[in-house]
């Protein structure tokens, strides 16, 4: 060994390095071990999770005819940090058929922060949104000229008809409440807005993928991360067949024209509903992308209220075809039978006078016939005084309850809760109590709610509530709970509700006969008689109902044919006069085309409907 | 015995494997370093790794060249590869372009070479050749005129003209030999305290500094006070040195350091939080190296490196690839076989009989040493940023094959003296 006397120092100069690499160890250590968050730090760098939006399901009638469907839209994205070398912004505004202050305008307000807040030179910002495969053609032509600009694509709802735009709903961008309400969606997501679209959203909207790709360290995107291992490629939403039948929904729309008002069918034995339609109503297509927004505030300042849906949400008093629920909870309390008769004294009568001309007196069937008022005022009568009055009106407001359960159970003054119909409101049948507080417990007797008899005075329905109860007669007592999709068990399972059930009717089969008997009549001879088609076995009952916004509701509903009802109807239609001469040529088209699929005058029912009412005004 | 065959039998197998691990795991690490997700072949020459394989095999042909030389050759050729390399190093900057700031790039065809990554080789040499002279003998400082001014002119050179600071810092590192050879070690305390008096006057201000300088060479003076009156001097001298150091630190700092260079001083020490900007290097590397965490993210899964988030990644911040993939257990691997390597190189370094040797070994233990700790420092976040390679692992054939000539010439001088012993 050499230089022996400094050799000691060789241990110092491995002390040295060695305290370095210790050093650094412990770095390592605090660095790797310790702190854990650069882990996260370096996924935000690096990672972007796209979304991967599944197509909505798409929405078929029952016949299979498709009703919504999507469309492609394309929004054009730039990353300005990219655009700053070689840009032809001239060429770029060409193929976008803009002109370049628009360019300069928007360029400006994407980079502008307040406006914009998620903006970054280094990532895609949205430049033009919403916009049409035509539109986009000729920049994606020559989109590699133009670094950092990209075409990305979204779907947006598309519509085969200008039709049942109510049924149907809405898509619109999620708001607030959706946000919080549930965690699925994030901002700028699509959800079911109003209609079905809403009310089958969780089955509609399917699962939303997600791309894990990583970005480099100028934002651009290299290829998706572990290979695609994190990546879920997200499910499709699923179908919907409805029950209604497109064609037969475009007819009632036709037919209620410019009129306010609403038509509703169903099938009876099943509960399928094939027509809900309500008037005014709007395009579907309108409330679609860029135009939703001011699309959907005109029709919420349309004062003649577009936008609800009057078949499940308008509430009007029945009238005359109260009628019908009138006479069969007569029969079943046992207050009258079939061949009760009443007498008539014409327009004289009292306390409430008759319509309409005939003869003295008139048994169940004739008076539903001829809408007989003074009729009906009997049976009500001898229904609520069946047991007299008794001590403090006991008796009395007992049979009213009564009476009130039965009309109840034709599904009227409540919702169907086990439905999947939306926006539904509960109408009322007027409580015992309710008079209570007007009059004192024993203060009102049968002649003070005697418009009730009539259908008229504190009972509200809805035109779904009329076709549901016409529905009823029609299977002779039951009704099937009104529905407008064909859900099939999965999907039935993912909305927790229940297959539409079979509900009876508080009056047994038997008296069912005499009404049905008493509706067909009424098309035969009776309100009815100018627009029924005989060899269809029509059944049907006429409204027309007062109220105070000016002249009367017209109201129908009825079914057919007579031996094996197919289709039950109600129409409402507001403010035009007589039911007979408004709504029952609706109902009665509905019916005939639904039956034979031929619709006589189907493009023109105003004219029908105002060379028919100078005919027959007089008769009424 | 053959003498070719002694050579082989009588090399230090124990460095040359620690050579290849490292070698070739750095390679791998330049793959990955490089690897964009989209497979293109390591072998592939389109793409760095590929490259470098080739400057692999180049390199240990070069190695086995080396072995084959006769050792006598260094100390003869001494001074006239000093020479020589002088002028290739004025040379440079003049047939140099620009090349991020630094003019110290030669291209010859479609090759670059960067003559300082060979300059400290062969300062090496020279330096050992002066020092290993018979009549040699470190007694005063004067003895260390001559090889202070053998490392301080190529050291010039290369700051000054060819304006790379990071290669020219690595000359600091033969103080190392020196010391051994018998320099006092205040030399080495009065660099670390030169740093520490910059650090705080730049930090903080000049009034600490002062504080310490006081208290340091007031307790000196204390021990010097029965010592001969010249000591005293020298003491006073130093210390008024310490204070115009000190007084100039912010001068320097200010008007004599690039713009790049200060804001990389101001982030290390704090004085400025700039991740987007001159902090942007250091937070990215922290990021992918501390992404890591235990067992890494896997070879070639790197997301910090592979996406370019880390500048440099396959040149200087390499050590950030394997901290990002190998994680700690792969960090840990690599610095212990560095230090094994480093700590082997002294069991060299000890074993040689002739002083010439011995100081060449203790060159190359610095330069070894120096590059670990200022590369690793520097992705590590604990050392401002300064452009040196990692040896070994850092892409490159200039500084490949300049650490290879070091290091096997070191192999053959330590073979030949196993030779001499028979």
């Amino acid at each position: 060994m050499i230089n022996d006397r400094f050799f000691r120092r060789s241990y110092i100069i491995a002390g040295i390095a060695i305290l370095v690499v210790f050093i650094y160890l412990v770095r390592l250590f605090m660095l790797q071990i310790v702190d854990q968050s650069t882990k996260q730090k370096a996924d935000s760098n690096a990672l972007v999770r796209q979304i991967v939006y599944p197509s909505r399901g798409l929405i078929y009638d029952r016949n299979g005819q498709l009703l919504v469907f999507n469309q492609p839209i394309y929004e054009v994205t730039v990353i300005p940090r990219e655009m700053r070398h070689h840009f032809d912004t001239l060429a770029f505004c060409q193929a976008l058929h803009i002109d370049s202050s628009y360019f300069h305008t928007r360029m400006a307000e994407l980079s502008d922060r307040k406006r914009n807040r998620g903006y970054s030179a280094y990532t895609p910002q949205v430049f033009m949104s919403q916009l049409s495969k035509e539109d986009v053609s000729s920049l994606s032509e020559v989109k590699f000229q133009f670094p950092g600009v990209n075409i990305r694509h979204r779907t947006l709802r598309d519509y085969t008809y200008n039709a049942a735009a109510h049924v149907l709903g809405s898509v619109g961008e999620v708001n607030q409440q959706d946000l919080d309400r549930d965690p699925y969606y994030q901002i700028g997501d699509y959800s079911g807005r109003d209609g079905l679209e809403r009310q089958y959203e969780s089955i509609l909207r399917g699962e939303k993928g997600v791309e894990v790709l990583m970005r480099d360290a100028r934002g651009r995107i290299q290829g998706s991360y572990h290979e695609g291992e994190l990546d879920s490629q997200g499910t499709a939403g699923q179908d919907l067949t409805l029950t209604i039948d497109s064609h037969l929904q475009i007819l009632a729309e036709q037919l209620l024209g410019e009129n306010v008002g609403s038509v509703v069918a169903i099938e009876p034995k099943t509960g399928e509903i094939l027509v809900l339609a309500s008037a005014p109503g709007w395009d579907p297509k309108t409330l679609v992308g860029r135009q939703r927004g001011p699309n959907y505030s005109a029709l919420l300042d349309d004062p003649r209220h577009p936008i609800m849906n009057r078949a499940t949400q308008a509430l009007y008093p029945p009238g005359s075809t109260f009628k019908l629920l009138q006479a069969l909870v007569g029969l079943q309390s046992g207050a009258i039978s079939t061949a009760t008769l009443y007498p008539c004294s014409g327009p004289s009568s009292t306390p409430i006078k008759c319509t309409h001309n005939h003869g003295s007196p008139v048994t169940l069937e004739g008076a539903i016939e001829q809408s007989c008022n003074p009729y009906f005022w009997g049976v009500f009568r001898d229904i609520l005084q069946l047991h007299g009055y008794g001590k403090n009106n006991r008796d009395f407001r007992q049979m009213y309850n009564q009476w009130r359960d039965d009309i109840l159970s034709f599904g009227l003054g409540s919702k169907f809760t086990d439905s999947d119909v939306p926006n539904q409101v509960s109408g009322s049948i007027p409580s015992a109590e309710l008079y209570d507080k007007f009059y004192g417990k024993t203060g009102w007797k049968a002649i003070t709610i005697r418009s009730l008899s009539i259908g008229q005075g504190e009972i509200l329905v809805t035109p779904l509530q009329l076709a549901n109860q016409a529905a009823c007669i029609a299977n002779s007592g039951y009704y099937i709970t009104p529905h407008l999709v064909r859900t099939d068990s999965t999907q039935r399972d993912q909305l927790s509700s229940n297959a539409p059930s079979k509900h009876h009717s508080a009056v047994s089969t038997e008296h069912f006969a005499a009404i049905q008997q008493g509706m067909h009549r009424v098309m035969t001879n009776g309100t009815g008689r100018w627009y029924n088609v005989p060899e269809l076995g029509m059944c049907g009952k006429t409204g027309t109902v007062q109220n105070p916004h000016g002249k009367d509701h017209a109201i129908f509903i009825g079914f057919a044919p007579l031996e094996d009802p197919k289709i039950a109807v109600a129409v409402v239609v507001e403010n035009v006069g007589f039911g007979a001469t408004w709504a029952c040529p609706i109902a009665t088209k509905i019916m005939r085309k639904y039956l034979t699929d031929y619709c006589p005058t189907s493009a023109a029912p105003v004219e029908t409907n105002e060379t028919n009412k100078h005919k027959h005004e007089s008769k009424q | 015995m053959n003498r070719s065959n002694s050579i082989w039998s009588s090399v230090d197998w124990v460095m040359i494997a620690l050579f290849l691990f490292l070698s070739f795991f750095g390679w791998l690490n330049i793959y990955g370093a490089g690897y964009n997700f989209e497979q293109t072949s390591i072998f592939s020459f389109s793409n760095r790794a590929g490259k470098q394989f080739v400057w692999l095999m180049t390199a240990l042909v070069m190695g086995f060249v080396i072995l084959l030389i006769d050792e006598k050759t260094y100390d003869i050729l001494g001074y006239v590869l000093y020479g020589v390399m002088i002028l290739i190093l004025v040379a440079t900057p003049f047939l140099a372009h620009d090349i991020k700031g630094s003019y110290s790039w030669i291209t010859i065809g479609s090759m670059s070479i960067q003559p300082a990554e060979f300059a400290k080789c062969i300062t090496a040499i020279a330096v050992a050749k002066y020092m290993g002279r018979y009549e040699y003998r470190l007694r005063t400082w004067r003895d260390l005129v001559v090889p202070f001014l053998l490392i301080v002119v190529p050291m010039l050179i290369i700051m000054v003209a060819q304006r790379e600071t990071g290669s020219a810092l690595v000359f600091v590192a033969f103080l190392l030999a020196f010391y051994r050879q018998g320099m006092s070690g205040l030399v080495l305390l009065a660099g670390i305290l030169a740093i520490i008096v910059f650090v705080v006057t730049i930090r903080w201000s000049i009034l600490p500094t002062l504080i310490i300088l006081t208290v340091i060479f007031g307790r000196g003076a204390w021990r010097l006070w029965h010592k001969p009156l010249v000591h005293k001097v020298i003491l006073t001298v130093c210390f008024v040195v310490y204070i115009g150091i000190a007084c100039g630190s912010s001068y320097a700092f200010n008007h004599i350091l690039q713009p790049h260079q200060r804001t990389r001083i101001e982030v290390l020490l704090g004085m400025k939080d700039d991740p987007a900007g001159a902090g942007y290097n250091v937070n990215q590397s922290l990021i992918a190296i501390g992404s890591g965490q235990f067992l890494g993210k896997g070879y070639l899964q790197g997301t910090q490196t592979k996406l370019k988030f880390v500048p440099e990644q396959d040149t200087d911040f390499i050590f950030c690839t394997v901290g990002e993939e190998w994680g700690f257990l792969g960090s840990t691997i690599v610095l212990l076989a560095y230090l094994g390597f480093i700590l082997r190189l002294i069991t060299i370094a000890e074993r040689q009989r002739d002083t010439f040797s011995q100081v060449y070994a203790y060159c190359v233990v610095g330069v070894f040493l120096m590059h670990l700790t200022i590369n690793v420092g520097m992705v590590l976040g604990l050392l401002p940023v300064i452009g040196i390679p990692l040896p070994f692992f850092s892409y490159g054939g200039s500084s490949l094959f300049g650490f290879t000539m070091l290091l096997f010439i070191l192999l053959r001088l330590d073979a030949a003296r196993v030779n001499k012993l028979h």
